[in-house]
């Protein structure tokens, strides 16, 4: 009971950064319908920013604990702006010129991004892990059974769950309450009524991947905060992951895509702890590909008509 | 637009210095955190940052005057004229095919008459074979990516199935190289019939990411599954011979058989013609199932799906025949990678492989035979042209050979920019009336199927 509920908090916080990333890949999938494969390499990006950040404020103002928690919410700001400017180039330079090109063109035009993502950050960073100074330390002890183990959650862990749910509050409130996200919302549903109608839609196709990227990159400053360490190549299997998640959740709904991330940061720790750790990323391929067969519209998603 | 006058723009030169500005704006953006910076680790295991102020603001130049230049261009270049006739290259590709063949045949001889007996060795292994073998891996892919439009991100997994199934069978129930390349093909092709069953009635972009995870399944199943696969330490294969003798300094060995002097040589040309033959072989079968009903269904596939379903073609076995050929030559090249390596390993089949047997599928031009020819000569013999440029790495503080995929990814992305059919992209009618006119990629209207 005690290793489940310990498995179920780390599941649920490894799910929050799955979300985090799912939305961004939601989001572009349900306005210009592609998969927007560089996503992940951007959440890998953004945690570099967050890394590099983190050592500039520390080496301006030395290390202590008032210090640590600038640094975090400075980290969070320059990785979520940074973020944003790289999404929104990649949009401008790689994406839309394809607007009309044919079907695959825009899938491989990221495909190619992304692998000149990760090449880009080996050749600037160096292919070597990059290990930070521990962030936050510490944690509640929720429960101790009598042989020992405790139940404990981490004090980074919290700020994971506080930042998530801070996030997709502001974030839903974007989406369904403002201008903007009607617009967005009309994109989805017609481009070009919209556009007729008066919406800017490159405007509109252009913040949508600004907030999707902003997104990943607290994704990616949680990610840092909670394993301590990135590397180059730390995009593609969470990236994969994520998109499991926005599929599961049934691709284009926004509280899918945080559903399937928790689902699928569950079942990946569940399946870690009892099965084996071995095969865990196996355990997520295995997932997409189950959904996508049997349940193609996912949980919380419209089945896909196809008009003619 | 086009039937009125287009005024010819005059080049404002405020508003490309502002929107050069910009752009270099956006650079300060994008390279500060990662250029400007590096986080290394210092002895002390501490992280502490490295500062390149010159490398940041060359690229902020080069930015600059890049953007500079791109608008003086775009701004004195003649309006381009919508090209409906096939261009220089593809006019000229009956004719370059069978020199290309020739020249690929000659190939071992030239280096050996140019490089003498131990130069030619790095050219004819490193080049050649490794040139010869992402051929025939992109006409395989070509069957399933440029044929029938499928968009297939794992088909390393094809080639891994291929590879271990040699090293298997040759080391457990001593099957030579000839006996274990049919079984590898068909092997293969069984594991595409197998993936392609259920997932074949996927969007395009569900299916690529699918076919993606495959070939991730694949590989950590290679690297766990330790008794069986031999893990990430890898399992040894017999290096092929040459129908039983092998190519060894022995009484035995190949140069003693037929009364020559022992070098190495003969067992690389060996396996250049082996790769040679199997790549013809692909490329023959391809072009003949072209004309077959199958192929021209895959070509209809590809333009219209939904009006190929209301035609009456079962798109589901259509796709899946692309699959399993596709695949099927995938294990062929496997096995003969096994051959030649005499050592697999599953870091041999990630992710980046499929990356670059598509990047080769797309730079050529998809469907395009020769265009794949071209884009493996390109990315393949230049990255082992990169290692020819290691004298470079003290003026540039780097390994030439790293910017190989950076390379490569820019290559896809520029490409779809700027030619989206690829270096080749003729579409020839199958069907013409007195006379064969190949049109231009760019004129032909896609559905969206």
């Amino acid at each position: 009971m005690e290793v489940f509920l310990q498995q179920l908090i780390n599941g649920v916080t490894l799910g929050s950064i799955y979300g985090l990333i799912a939305i961004g890949y939601t989001m572009v999938f349900g306005i210009i319908g592609m998969v927007n494969f560089a996503h992940g390499d951007l959440f890998m990006v953004s945690a570099f920013v967050a890394l590099i950040t983190f050592l500039v404020v520390t080496a301006l103002f030395g290390v202590s604990s008032g210090v640590i928690v600038v640094a975090l919410i400075a980290c969070l700001i320059v990785g979520m702006f940074i973020a944003s400017l790289y999404n929104w180039a990649i949009e401008r330079i790689a994406y839309r010129p394809l607007r009309g090109s044919f079907r695959l063109a825009p899938l491989i035009s990221a495909i190619g991004m992304s692998i000149l993502l990760v090449n880009y950050v080996q050749i600037a960073q160096g292919a070597r892990n990059k290990p930070t100074p521990p962030m936050l330390r510490g944690g509640l002890t929720l429960m101790e059974s009598p042989t020992g183990f405790t139940v404990e959650l981490a004090y980074k862990q919290i700020l994971i769950f506080v930042a998530t749910a801070i996030l997709l509050a502001v974030f839903w409130y974007i989406v369904s309450h403002t201008s903007l996200g009607r617009a967005q919302r009309a994109c989805e549903q017609d481009r070009r009524m919209a556009a007729l109608l008066g919406v800017d839609v490159d405007r509109t196709i252009s913040i949508t991947f600004i907030i999707g990227a902003a997104l990943a990159s607290v994704a990616g400053v949680m990610y840092l905060v909670y394993y301590g360490v990135v590397s180059y190549n730390d995009g593609f299997i969470p990236g994969v992951k994520a998109f499991t998640a926005a599929v599961l959740g049934g691709i284009g709904s926004l509280p899918g895509a945080v559903i399937g991330g928790l689902l699928i940061g569950v079942i990946e720790t569940m399946w870690s702890a009892y099965f084996s750790i071995d095969y865990k990323d196996v355990a997520a391929f295995v997932i997409l590909i189950v959904v996508l067969i049997f349940m193609p519209q996912g949980i919380l998603g419209k089945p896909d008509v196809e008009k003619v | 637009m086009r039937d009125t006058a287009v005024v010819k723009p005059r080049f404002d030169a405020v508003a490309a210095l502002k929107d050069a500005g910009f752009w270099t704006l956006v650079g300060v953006g994008l390279f500060l955190p990662l250029i400007y910076f590096q986080a290394n680790q210092a002895m002390n295991n501490e992280m502490v940052l490295v500062q390149r102020p010159g490398l940041f603001f060359g690229m902020l130049a080069f930015i600059f005057f890049g953007r500079l230049l791109m608008l003086l261009r775009a701004a004195t270049r003649r309006p381009a004229k919508p090209r409906t006739g096939p261009s220089l290259l593809q006019r000229f590709e009956p004719s370059v095919q069978p020199v290309m063949i020739l020249l690929l045949g000659l190939f071992p001889v030239l280096s050996l008459l140019l490089a003498g007996q131990a130069g030619s060795l790095k050219w004819v292994d490193n080049f050649g074979v490794q040139i010869l073998i992402y051929i025939m891996l992109g006409w395989g892919l070509n069957i399933v990516v440029g044929l029938a439009g499928l968009l297939d991100l794992g088909y390393v997994a094809f080639y891994a199935v291929g590879s271990y199934t040699y090293a298997l069978l040759a080391q457990h129930f001593g099957f030579s190289f000839w006996l274990c390349l049919p079984v590898a093909g068909v092997l293969a092709a069984f594991w595409g019939i197998l993936l392609g069953f259920p997932v074949l009635r996927l969007r395009g972009d569900y299916l690529a990411i699918v076919t993606l995870a495959f070939g991730e399944i694949i590989y950590m199943v290679a690297l766990n599954w330790t008794d069986f696969t031999g893990g990430g330490a890898g399992i040894s294969a017999p290096k092929i011979d040459f129908f039983g003798i092998p190519f060894t300094a022995n009484d035995d060995g190949f140069a003693a058989v037929f009364g020559l002097e022992f070098t190495p040589v003969y067992r690389t040309i060996f396996l250049y013609y082996t790769i040679f033959f199997l790549a013809l072989f692909t490329a023959f079968v391809t072009m003949r199932l072209k004309r077959l009903p199958i192929g021209r269904a895959w070509e209809a596939l590809r333009e219209d799906e939904i009006a190929c379903q209301s035609l009456g073609i079962n798109t589901t076995n259509t796709k899946l025949t692309a699959f399993a050929i596709g695949a099927m030559f995938g294990g062929f090249a496997g096995c003969f990678f096994g051959a030649r390596q005499g050592f697999i390993s599953p870091e041999s089949f990630r992710f980046i492989e499929s990356a670059l047997i598509l990047a080769i599928v797309v730079l050529g031009g998809m469907g395009s035979l020769l265009g794949v020819v071209l884009a493996s000569i390109a990315l393949i013999g230049g990255s082992e042209l990169l290692r020819e440029f290691e004298f470079l790495k003290p003026y540039i503080g780097d390994d030439p050979v790293k910017y190989r995929m950076l390379i490569v990814g820019l290559g896809m992305v520029m490409m779809m920019i700027w030619r989206p059919r690829g270096l080749i992209s003729t579409r020839e009618p199958t069907i013409f009336l007195k006379k064969r006119k190949s049109i231009s990629g760019s004129l032909v209207k896609e559905g969206h199927g």
